[in-house]
């Protein structure tokens, strides 16, 4: 690995002067089980690395405030899994980071950090999407907040400024039931990266999101408002017909060593279903 | 020029004060630094397991962490598992049960399993394949790894 100097800010402020210090010379640090590895192939060649881990500001992990919860850009995969208040509320999502990469990558692994990454398998996109997340931007000017649909761009791009940083995930408190699943299509058990990632919530007036992705260079959000999709009792056709113009925007990749373009479109229909119906038991069952 | 930090970092219940340079990993200065050479380095990239060590408590990639990010830190690799020269009940039933072929992959299966048994003590087949899911073994020993953390937590319970 390239020598490289490296800052542990304690309070964001330090943190945000460094950054804007720095600017594209600086990599901010949280999980580094991707960086780690961009370093080390030399795909990366920062002149310093921005610790995270120990500004006071990003400390308090997860936590609830009016109506939502703010995970913060340190909260690891293991501790997304182990929350309560997130595996009570949004379900899918501890089913993704459940899976993401092995015990070891989730014991490091942020979820700001699978989103900034920008890959487009990551696990907990399409579940943030599907959950509405909102993500909250830093920089000196001060903070906004970006729905994930407009924060998420394309491969390996997100909608951060010189000079800004991610300091949480918040999730707005669903305000219907809702029944959500998330799956995905790997090539074993075990560690591997998603050759489709997928989550479906039905809720109670009617309305299904669906969300996949790792087929293209950015997980894509689709909201049925029909009320066909989450309907138990609907005919499988109308079902598929939906399915197969929601499916119609997938771009998977032709160069891609995981799985063909016609596989992925193939498995995509079966995941799509098979995601859709255990939303709808989920939300019978309560 | 290369930077470096002092770290204190404890290793195996054992204080140590380090400077370190501040693009090595925890690995390297774990072999290079400390000589403690049970962690091996196989992939690099977080996806062998090898390397793995509990990191206050918890398994990691020490390939993946910088030895700056453990200062303050308790670290534990396969050099502390056993106490007084005598190895725990966890390497003995690797031991009995065969696990290791070429041995390389045993020291990060052992800190996985470790890891494991510490949080579920009592872990079903489906638990040790998901906890050690991240550690893999070219000599495709999975059966008897698998077979010696299940027989470690029963001998624990008994």
């Amino acid at each position: 690995m390239h020598a490289f100097a490296y800052a542990r800010p304690a309070t964001l402020a330090e943190a945000l002067t460094l950054l804007e210090k720095h600017g594209p010379d600086a990599r901010l640090l949280a999980g580094g089980t991707d960086l780690i590895v961009g370093l080390r192939q030399g795909a990366i060649r920062p002149a310093i690395l921005i610790d995270l881990k120990r500004v006071a500001e990003l400390r308090n992990v997860i936590d609830e405030v009016d109506g939502r919860i703010a995970i913060s850009a340190t909260a690891v995969m293991a501790e997304i899994e182990n929350d309560d208040r997130v595996g009570r509320h949004f379900p899918a999502l501890v089913e993704a980071a459940h899976v993401v990469g092995s015990v070891q990558i989730r014991n490091r692994a942020t979820l700001a950090g699978n989103i900034c990454n920008g890959s487009p398998a990551a696990d907990t996109a399409p579940p943030l999407l599907v959950y509405g997340a909102v993500v909250v931007v830093a920089g000196l000017k001060g903070t906004r907040r970006v729905p994930i649909d407009d924060f998420i761009v394309g491969s390996h791009q997100v909608a951060l400024e010189r000079g800004e940083l991610v300091t949480a995930i918040e999730l707005p408190l669903p305000d219907r039931r809702l029944g959500a699943a998330y799956l995905r299509l790997t090539r074993r058990h075990g560690t591997d990266l998603a050759s489709i990632t997928l989550c479906c919530a039905v809720d109670e007036a009617g309305t299904t999101r669906l969300a996949y992705g790792s087929v293209g260079p950015r997980a894509l959000l689709f909201i049925d408002e029909s009320g066909v999709l989450a309907d138990p009792g609907a005919p499988a056709e109308a079902k598929e017909a939906i399915l197969e113009r929601v499916f119609a925007e997938a771009r998977p990749s032709p160069r891609s060593i995981r799985a063909s373009p016609e596989y992925r479109r193939a498995m995509l229909r079966v995941l799509g279903a098979r995601a859709l119906r255990s939303a709808i038991e989920r939300l019978a069952g309560g | 020029m290369v930077d470096t930090l002092p770290i204190a970092v404890t290793v195996n219940g054992r204080r140590r004060t380090l400077e370190v340079a501040v693009h090595h990993t925890l690995l390297d200065v774990l072999r290079d630094q400390l000589g403690l050479t049970g962690t091996k380095e196989c992939c690099v990239v977080g996806e062998c397991g090898a390397c793995t060590v509990l990191v206050d408590g918890r398994a990691v990639n020490s390939c993946l962490v910088l030895a700056v990010e453990a200062d303050g830190a308790e670290v534990t690799t396969v050099e502390g598992l056993a106490t007084d020269g005598r190895l725990s009940l966890l390497q003995n039933a690797f031991l009995e049960k065969g696990a290791a072929q070429c041995g390389f992959c045993i020291p990060g299966q052992l800190m996985a399993a470790q890891a494991l048994l510490a949080q579920n003590p009592h872990p079903t087949l489906t638990d040790v394949h998901e906890g050690l899911a991240g550690n893999l073994c070219r000599c495709a020993g999975y059966q008897q790894i698998t077979e010696a953390v299940m027989a470690a937590a029963e001998a624990a319970v008994r």
